[in-house]
């Protein structure tokens, strides 16, 4: 069974991201670039299903400019066998992301996909549930366990008040959750190793899809800040004070 | 315009945050001039959930679908009928809150459509123009879609709850088939007598430096008890594994504004603040007088939290 896993490169989730002073977008002049977090969770379970003997093969793909092929090498070197550029500008829409996903899957006719249930830096937790449908699979999102046993997966959801498990038909599309596993530091050999496999690349236009944007970005503003600040001296103070001046208790 | 709400149940009521999707609704409708509302209310033995989408004020029509195949609300069964439904009944806006349920399903819906969705919108400027937090929050984004059909996820903190008083008509429509591709095995829900964190006034949060599980329990639980707050985390204290994931507040666990946010041994990492930034009251117990937990409470009290908050607990008696 092959495994598609498709990453995004993101602005690591270490970086306090700024605004551009004009507010036309967001400050990513020098900023470190990452594999979406979310994504390395994917990568890693999908690895520990070829190392179970439940996969045969792990293909990555991403889709974006240059510095994708530095993220898609990051998840070789985790232990993905291949992977698929896919040559576009940064920053398309989740709906475009989902029908060239889609293409790549008729391409390389995976029978399950594993991606991060959301990107760290535009937060639409979109593209997997896009994809499953316009597969017509069946989705399971926001994924703590996964167990595949023949042609059902099941999956454990992290859903508002806890959790809930699914019996999902395969082929299907599985977004993952933080909690679903650990993902492994790469060796120094294997980044190596990394290097020499295989990493195909495709012009997005050779995908037959319109990657028109359909939402405009307006303004990027700093949320607005709160005037936090005064400290009490002890318990009796604090008390008083949320009872007379903020009057919550 | 005609706008579609779709309404969230768990064991046939309704759940909460659909008020605060129905309010979102009446805000596009007003910004629009008018609109008709309707709100689909799916599931199993939906009369009860009917009844009670029906009694919200401005809501024209409930639209009742009753089968076994949408009582698990799974994604496959209730995508295809909404998509159904924005056909023959031309919808112009499909909203749902931006909880587990309404995440699953709502992008489902808009690549179905062939339409580009607006996620977790905080404030409605008109319809087709939106804001909506992007990098966990630290950046607001102001947005336009001109897509036909607008496909919306609101943030439930953000809006009000919509008001009861209303008596809608109620439509029963045939369902559609069960699609066949999933199905609910089972749900292990937190049990708990306490107030739902995403709704509750009062919230009692505990970081890393709570210690242990343990500790958590030994000193929030009787401070929570006396407050009748609900109880929260940080990411820390979920990761070290004092508490369920279900307990975290923030950017990647849940959005919380209550009026009282009390947040004990939380450093304040940006993912946290993400989380509970909106509420109105913040107070913050933390031995780190430089803690950035510090920068955003309205009360800040500096100090050893395994005496301060028995003391606090026992003040509130």
């Amino acid at each position: 069974m092959k495994i598609l896993v498709p990453v995004k490169r993101v602005v690591d989730h270490n970086v306090k991201v700024r605004v551009k002073s004009d507010g036309s977008g967001v400050d990513l002049d020098n900023v470190k670039m990452s594999i979406n977090p979310f994504d390395e969770i994917a990568v890693e379970e999908a690895v520990r299903l070829k190392e179970a003997g439940s996969a045969s093969e792990v293909v990555v793909v991403s889709l974006g400019g240059k510095g994708c092929q530095e993220t898609l090498r990051t998840a070789l070197a985790v232990g993905a066998d291949r992977a698929i550029h896919i040559d576009a500008e940064d920053g398309v829409e989740p709906l475009a992301v989902s029908k060239c996903l889609k293409q790549v899957v008729s391409r390389e006719d995976p029978e399950l996909v594993i991606m991060g249930k959301q990107a760290i830096d535009d937060d639409c937790n979109q593209t997997g549930q896009m994809l499953s449908a316009l597969l017509g699979w069946s989705q399971g999102t926001f994924a703590s366990e996964l167990k595949l046993n023949g042609d059902k997966a099941t999956v454990t959801r992290e859903i508002d008040g806890g959790l809930e498990t699914l019996e999902l038909a395969m082929p299907a599309v599985i977004t993952c959750d933080l909690r679903l596993n650990e993902p492994r530091y790469a060796s120094l050999p294997n980044i190596m190793k990394a290097k020499r496999k295989p990493m195909e690349q495709i012009p997005v236009s050779e995908l037959g899809v319109d990657i028109t944007p359909r939402i405009q970005p307006v303004k990027f503003a700093a949320p607005a800040p709160r005037s936090g600040g005064m400290k009490v001296a002890d318990v009796a103070e604090l008390v008083e004070k949320l009872r007379s001046e903020a009057r919550v208790l | 315009m005609r706008i579609l709400v779709i309404a969230e149940q768990e064991n046939g009521s309704l759940v909460e945050t659909s008020l605060n999707a129905i309010n979102a609704a009446q805000k596009l409708a007003a910004s629009h001039g008018s609109a008709a509302i309707d709100v689909l209310a799916a599931g199993h033995n939906t009369d009860a959930l009917a009844a009670e989408c029906a009694a919200v004020a401005g809501v024209d029509e409930v639209i009742q679908v009753d089968a076994p195949q949408y009582a698990a609300s799974l994604a496959e069964n209730i995508t295809t009928l909404v998509v159904e439904l924005v056909r023959t009944r031309d919808y112009q806006a499909v909203i749902c809150a931006s909880t587990s349920v309404g995440k699953n399903i709502s992008p489902r819906i808009a690549a179905l459509l062939d339409v580009a969705q607006v996620s977790d919108v905080t404030e409605i400027i008109g319809v087709g123009t939106y804001i909506r937090p992007i990098y966990a929050g630290n950046i607001m984004l102001t947005c336009e879609s001109a897509e036909p059909v607008q496909v919306l996820t609101v943030r439930p903190t953000a809006f009000d709850k919509a008001d009861l008083g209303g008596s809608a008509t109620v439509t029963r429509l045939d369902a559609g088939e069960d699609a066949g591709l999933s199905s609910l095995l089972g749900r292990e829900l937190s049990k708990s007598d306490r107030p739902v964190l995403s709704s509750a006034p009062i919230v009692v949060s505990g970081g890393r430096g709570m210690g242990s599980g343990d500790n958590y329990q030994r000193l929030l639980e009787p401070l929570a008890d006396k407050l009748g707050a609900a109880l929260g985390a940080s990411r820390a204290a979920v990761d070290a594994g004092f508490v369920p994931n279900d307990y975290q507040v923030g950017q990647t666990g849940k959005i919380v504004a209550p009026e009282l946010y009390l947040a004990v041994g939380i450093s304040g990492a940006i993912q946290h603040l993400a989380g509970m930034s909106d509420a109105k009251v913040i107070v913050a117990i933390n031995k780190d007088p430089d803690a950035p937990i510090f920068q955003v409470a309205d009360y800040g009290l500096e100090g050893d939290l395994n005496e301060l908050v028995p003391e606090l607990t026992e003040c509130l008696a």
